[in-house]
């Protein structure tokens, strides 16, 4: 039996389509310990603790563009941050649409660190999270794959303006705009 | 006061959308009710005990007399003919229907209104002193930082989904009015010595099962940082607040596990790489802001005694004495307007009273008013000729009782009667409490005091704070009630004391006369009741209450606030 289990999508979102996906990300499992965990041949996400504990078996794989990492949501971003540009995908875990560290995981990852590639969010994502995950920088989306995902897409589309910088943003809206201009007479508050 | 602009309409208007189809998803069960629940927080909407309740905000406690009007008809068209201010600065209506509330954000939104982040594991509603603008003591208006955080914490992508709620408060004046040190962050504005604003960091502090008084980590964060310093405190708090244990996942376990002095460090860590970053203010748009609540065109007027004029009134003289607060502009007042008429849950207003205290408004205070957070209603801006004309006409609709401050005038949560959470039942406790002391000449004999009730652990009625606090627990299926005593809030917050074994409700109004007389007893020329118990400390208290048995008496007829 192996140690591990191998959850795959037939189908994502990212870069706001639907595309077709061949990745597999790789949970472990009962007695499965990073460090002796067989790791499958294909493309394979693995827990960013998989990655720390076999950094020097897994470069050549990572070289030829068929390895990435997943962050569990109580992981930081910095633990990997020397070996962010070796990844074709880097995911993040969400084991509950509740649990809201994904979103600094995310945003420390772009913005602190610098990562350019695929940000993927993984785990329970629905439709209802996917514009504020757009915002902390993710680029693509593992949506439940008990929901449609068409319909999914639309989570992108909610709002057209923000308030504030994040990822997607560099700017706060006071920063992006010329805003409010004074009413042309004083009746605050009244006849509104 | 602040008006929305193209970008705040739009905003709202997509939020109503956004919420109009998830409402269509939870009903056509696109959606399971666990995944709806955080959105319908998100925007106020609980489940009680008979029906949804829905949390509107008004930011800061400012509302024009175009919003109080909407409310008006809001308890009119969808609820029961009222609505209840909460010690949050907000207002809760009791009986909405989850179909109807997509309306009703449109009929919000049509006066700048909405119930963003009212609620949920998010950045509440900041609040603030009802009379920043206008009191006497202040050093900074804190309404311009107050709707700035407003802007920046709204649907803030990084902060959405927090290991709980997170409550926000600004201070700017000598005396506290905010409560900053039971809140998430509190913050005091202040002027250093060049005259610059700059911010007083507070944080950790809140009631609930744990009641803790924030600790300040930054004596003095220059204004341009308010945000990026903010951001670098929730940033910490996301990645590291605890989210194994709900009771156990608000800041001030984190501040209290890691030390003060660790959190602030950490909190300069991320401050580092987001200092004069673009969330950095800028003159400009503090200007901007700051603009919407200049004051108002106020007359040159000489400042004049009121009493002077009516001598022997001594109704009008009470409330001049209790309702009424300094303005710093001369010949105004601020008037309180009391929500605290015995028989009344404390905070509810009708639909009447709604409209009424908007005309009032309208005639005597620039179209605007407040919500305070012991759940009064204020005009801020009263010509001082004019108060004898105000007190007529608020006292011909029950809203002058001259209690502002006295015993009567008492934070309570709804409690069981509405809140699904709670214990026990807190309005009829209170209502009991208010008719033994309705006395009025009691009432200011005994002077400045706080009474505060919480129907369950969660505070809402603040009660670890209150000079006398009241909590209902849970005894083997029955209500009783916990008291404590040497709370405080403000300048000189202080956490009460328990005194002893918890009460039965009829007991209740006895207990606290037991108090009243102990205190009666050993105060000395101005001591309030909360310096005497913190002076003297629980003994002399507890061994009064408990001296003899006190009987169980009649039942209290909490039907009739149901």
């Amino acid at each position: 039996m192996p140690n591990f289990e191998l959850h795959s999508h037939k189908q994502i979102i990212k870069h706001r389509e639907v595309v077709d996906d061949d990745w597999s990300v790789l949970k472990l499992i009962e007695d499965g310990t990073p460090e002796t965990v067989e790791v499958p041949a294909g493309k394979i996400i693995v827990p960013v603790k998989v990655w720390l504990a076999q950094r020097e078996q897994l470069l050549g794989r990572a070289a030829r563009r068929e390895l990435g990492i997943w962050f569990a949501s109580d992981e930081l971003a910095h633990t990997v941050k020397d070996d962010l540009d070796k990844f074709a995908v880097v995911a993040v875990d969400f084991p509950k649409f509740s649990d809201g560290r994904g979103y600094s995981i995310a945003y420390n990852l772009r913005k602190r660190l610098g990562y350019q590639g695929e940000l993927r969010a993984i785990g329970d994502v629905l439709r209802d999270q996917l514009f504020q995950m757009l915002r902390c920088g993710f680029n693509a989306y593992a949506t439940r794959q008990d929901r449609n995902i068409h319909d999914a897409l639309k989570g992108l589309t909610v709002f057209s303006e923000t308030y504030q910088a994040s990822v997607d943003n560099e700017l706060p809206l006071f920063r992006r705009h010329q805003r409010g201009a004074l009413p042309e007479h004083s009746d605050i508050g009244a006849g509104i | 006061m602040y008006r929305y602009d193209q970008y705040d309409h739009l905003i709202v208007r997509e939020r109503i959308a956004q919420y109009r189809d998830q409402v269509r998803r939870r009903l056509a069960d696109e959606l399971t009710e666990e995944e709806f629940l955080p959105l319908r927080l998100q925007n106020g909407l609980y489940m009680q005990r008979h029906a949804y309740m829905l949390r509107i905000a008004v930011p800061y406690g400012l509302l024009s007399t175009a919003q109080m009007r909407m409310f008006a008809h809001i308890a009119r068209k969808y609820d029961r003919g009222y609505g209840h201010f909460t010690t949050r600065q907000n207002i809760q209506f009791n009986w909405i229907e989850l179909e109807q509330t997509p309306d009703i954000l449109t009929d919000l939104a049509s006066v700048e209104m909405h119930a963003i982040q009212t609620s949920g594991n998010c950045i509440r509603n900041t609040t603030t002193d009802e009379f920043a603008g206008v009191a006497a003591d202040e050093i900074v208006d804190a309404r311009p930082y107050a709707e700035i955080i407003r802007q920046w914490s709204t649907f803030h992508p990084e902060f959405i989904a927090l290991p709980r709620k997170f409550k926000i408060a600004i201070n700017g004046a000598v005396e506290d009015r905010a409560a900053i040190a039971v809140h998430d962050i509190g913050l005091t504005a202040v002027r250093n010595e060049a005259g610059e604003v700059g911010f007083k960091f507070m944080v950790g502090g809140g009631l609930g099962r744990t009641p803790i008084l924030g600790s300040v980590i930054n004596e003095f964060v220059p204004w341009q940082h308010l945000l990026t310093y903010t951001e670098a405190i929730m940033r910490v708090y996301n990645q590291f607040g605890r989210r194994d244990n709900k009771y156990k996942a608000r800041i001030k376990i984190l501040v209290k596990a890691v030390g003060a002095e660790e959190f602030a460090r950490m909190v300069e860590a991320e401050f580092a790489d987001l200092k004069d970053g673009p969330e950095t203010l800028t003159r400009e748009e503090v200007e901007r802001v700051a603009q919407w609540f200049n004051p108002k065109p106020y007359l040159t007027l000489p400042n004049i005694d009121p009493r002077a004029e009516h001598a022997d009134n001594k109704a009008f003289a009470n409330w001049l004495m209790r309702n009424v607060k300094p303005h710093k502009v001369p010949g105004y007042a601020s008037v309180v307007l009391s929500l605290k008429k015995t028989g009344v849950p404390p905070g509810d207003a009708t639909a009447e009273q709604m409209d009424f205290v908007a005309d009032l408004a309208d005639k005597y205070s620039f179209n605007e008013l407040r919500v305070t957070h012991e759940q009064n209603l204020v005009l801020a801006d009263v010509e001082q000729s004019k108060l004898f004309e105000v007190w007529q006409q608020a006292k011909a609709r029950g809203l002058a009782t001259p209690n502002i401050g006295l015993l009567t005038d008492m934070i309570s949560c709804p409690g069981g009667d509405y809140c699904s959470l709670a214990n026990a039942k807190s309005i009829p406790i209170a209502a009991a409490i208010a008719e033994r002391f309705d006395n009025l000449d009691f009432q200011h004999d005994i002077g400045d005091i706080e009474l505060n009730i919480s129907g369950c652990i969660n505070a809402c009625g603040h009660h670890h704070v209150g000079h006398i606090g009241v909590l209902g627990v849970d005894k083997d299926g029955a209500e009783w009630y916990q008291v404590s005593i040497g709370g405080a809030q403000g300048n000189e917050s202080a956490i009460g004391k328990i005194i002893g074994p918890s009460f039965s409700a009829p007991q209740m109004p006895e207990v606290i006369g037991r108090l009243l007389e102990v205190y009666v007893k050993n105060r000395v020329e101005g001591e309030r009741f909360v310096d005497v118990a913190q002076r003297l400390g629980v003994a002399p208290f507890k061994e009064h209450v408990y001296a003899t048995p006190i009987p169980a008496g009649a039942k209290v007829g909490e039907d009739e606030y149901a």
